[in-house]
């Protein structure tokens, strides 16, 4: 998806706007005459300049505000960038309740489904993988995965 | 002389030799595969070095880099695809040198002049950074302002393609930094009473996001699957080598000279150092015609130029904690957490550790000769592994990494958010680095400002009053300056056609 420069800019725009009115909010350094609010103000001032250059640039160019990229044309390759990013929403709603082991393997056989390996052999690669992976981080690095539901089998 | 016998101490440590036997490996294979680069190795790598002493961990990041920038040309002269962004600069050209039948020349050539390109930066590097340190040591706070102002200038400029998406870009990296208690103020901003905004949002897992999710993300979306991988029996790779060596002593010289001088400047790295040699071995060349007809000078200079990258983004990173390229980058945030704090006084503090990691880096540049050789070798059946297998794995690996460092699920989120951003971002041709540096660097250049105001009585001028920091105050605003003042004079000449 190709944005127009005009709309990333006025994008922008509408972004410093909402940058200079939270910060007003944002205290003084005791005994400076400036605080917390100079460095996300200078950023803010930055995106609106660069914003209005981008604005005018964009309309010159006549180009459509949005186009569309050869691969969101493909339902088959939409469908696999949408996949990676709903395989993720799951594992950050379900990993605590269902635990490393079931969440991420569940993962890993969704996109290899998707990614068209064959089922026998995703099944196989996805257990294997997920328990290879598991005893990597959790046996030799200590890092804490959820157990969620298989707790009571905890090794 | 005691600091460099107890860092070959650290170094010849049987476990840190295994560490670096296996970033080898590790490293020559992402390299290998399309689609697999030497950044993503590294931030695949840092949750793994989490758990290792400090010289280990860092050994691995050189070893697996190295590896990975000359592995990238493997795929380029086999498939006509670059391994690594680094490679791409060369892929057509050690492609058409594989069809004409030269297969062992290019990947030999690939080999060798990676190998002294590699040493050649990391020579420079062993040299000039300690003298560097020493004038850094007296640098105040006015200097490292203007300093930090003077590299995130670079990134922009350097960045290839357009200057003011590079600033846009760079904003946005500014007000990510922004986020967070972590200021000088010491107030929470943009935090949206969420706990976990107030400790920002994790360097590490923003880099896996930026450097690995969206990567996967583009092989999701790539329409050109099936690049056929070139069947011929690869002899002695060796071959010849000592005759391209005599016969293009200056390209070696000028590639590997400018790689390392490329890598030093923030926001650029071994891939833009490769296309600047390729271009300018070009220029040179006694034969320009013979480019991109198979011809092997622009391979050996470019191949030298980006390992010499590697070694020179190290220079910045080490003396003044200002990344040389988006692997240092995240090396600087590895350094932090190993107690080893990037800047002058590290060469006083921890001067073993240091010569540790020069040590390393020779030997990972020795250690490639073999290595690479195997990797040649085994070549084909790298590039066979099958992606839709490797890919969703890689991405299982990122969201436990990410998780590993701080133990909490907001990591996933973060590389979800920091990938879809990265990926839009270069398809819109916003580049990645200057966002990369202004994370960085924006709490650095925030507090050396609000330190030196309060130094200088809130005088602006202060900034101009010691003599190191008047000529670095100039040179910023010049770099500043000049991209301003190229468009008001194109203006006129652009605006007559039309």
């Amino acid at each position: 998806m190709k944005l127009n420069d005009a709309v990333v800019g006025a994008f922008l725009i509408a972004l410093a706007a909402a940058i200079l009115v939270h910060i007003q909010s944002y205290p003084l350094i005791p005994g400076q005459n400036y605080g917390a609010a100079l460095f996300p103000g200078v950023i803010a001032v930055g995106f609106a300049l660069t914003g209005i250059v981008l604005v005018v640039r964009g309309l010159r160019q006549r180009s459509p505000l949005v186009s569309v990229s050869p691969w969101l044309r493909s339902p088959r390759l939409t469908a696999n960038f949408l996949a990676i990013c709903a395989v993720l929403v799951f594992y950050i709603l379900a990993a605590d309740a269902l635990g490393f082991l079931l969440a991420g393997a569940i993962c890993l056989l969704a996109l290899f489904l998707k990614f068209g390996v064959p089922p026998g052999r995703a099944v196989v690669i996805a257990v294997v993988a997920t328990l290879l992976i598991h005893t990597l981080f959790y046996k030799l690095l200590r890092v804490p995965l959820p157990w969620g539901v298989l707790e009571r089998f905890a090794w | 002389m005691n600091d460099i016998l107890a860092a070959f101490g650290l170094v010849l440590e049987p476990y840190t030799l295994f560490v670096i036997l296996l970033s080898a490996i590790f490293g020559l294979f992402v390299g290998a595969v399309p689609g697999l680069t030497a950044t993503m190795a590294t931030a695949l790598l840092v949750p793994v070095t989490f758990f290792m002493p400090p010289v280990p961990a860092i050994a691995s990041i050189v070893t697996a880099t190295a590896m990975a920038i000359f592995s990238g040309d493997i795929p380029g002269a086999l498939m006509r695809i670059p391994g690594t962004p680094a490679s791409a600069a060369y892929t057509d050209e050690s492609y058409m040198m594989t069809k004409n039948g030269h297969a062992e020349t290019v990947l030999g050539a690939d080999l060798v002049f990676s190998v002294i390109g590699g040493i050649f930066g990391t020579v420079v590097l062993v040299t000039a950074a300690p003298s560097l340190a020493e004038v850094a040591l007296k640098f105040s706070s006015f200097e490292y302002f203007w300093l930090v102002l003077l590299g995130l200038a670079c990134a922009v400029i350097v960045s290839m393609g357009d200057t003011l998406k590079g600033v846009v870009s760079l904003l946005g990296g500014l007000l990510v930094s922004a986020i967070g208690l972590d200021n000088p103020a010491g107030y929470p901003r943009f935090t949206f009473g969420s706990i976990e905004l107030l400790g920002s949002v994790g360097l590490i897992p923003m880099m896996i996001g930026m450097f690995a999710v969206s990567e996967i993300l583009r092989y999701a979306v790539s329409t050109d699957e099936h690049a056929e991988v070139f069947r011929a029996q690869i002899g002695n790779v060796f071959r010849g080598m000592w005759g391209l060596c005599k016969r293009y002593p200056w390209s070696i010289l000028r590639g590997s000279a400018l790689g390392t001088a490329i890598g030093a400047l923030p926001g650029a790295g071994a891939d833009i150092a490769a296309w600047m040699s390729y271009a300018m071995s070009k220029k040179f060349s006694r034969t320009p015609e013979k480019f991109g007809t198979g011809h092997v000078e622009g391979i050996v200079e470019a191949g030298a130029a980006n390992n010499s990258a590697l070694a020179g983004a190290w220079i910045p990173a080490l003396v003044f904690g200002i990344p040389g390229d988006s692997i240092t980058a995240i090396v600087i945030g590895v350094l932090y957490i190993k107690g080893m704090n990037p800047g002058p006084t590290i060469f006083i503090n921890n001067p073993s550790s240091i010569y540790a990691v020069f040590i390393v880096f020779f030997l990972a540049n020795l250690l490639m000769i073999p290595l690479g050789w195997a990797c040649i070798k085994a070549g084909r059946r790298i590039l066979d592994v099958p992606r839709n297998i490797l890919m969703p794995i890689i991405l299982l690996f990122c969201v436990v990494g990410a998780f590993a460092i701080n133990n909490t699920i907001f990591a996933v989120t973060v590389i979800l958010v920091f990938g879809v951003v990265a990926y839009f971002m270069e398809e819109n041709g916003y580049p990645i680095a200057p966002a990369i540096l202004g994370v960085i660097l924006g709490a650095m250049l925030e507090e050396n400002f609000v330190s030196s105001m309060i130094k200088a009585d809130g005088r602006f001028l202060g900034f101009f009053e010691r003599p190191i920091a008047g000529v670095l105050g100039v040179v910023t605003i010049l770099v500043w300056g000049w991209p301003l003042v190229k468009w008001l004079r194109s203006r006129p000449r652009a605006a007559a056609p039309a």
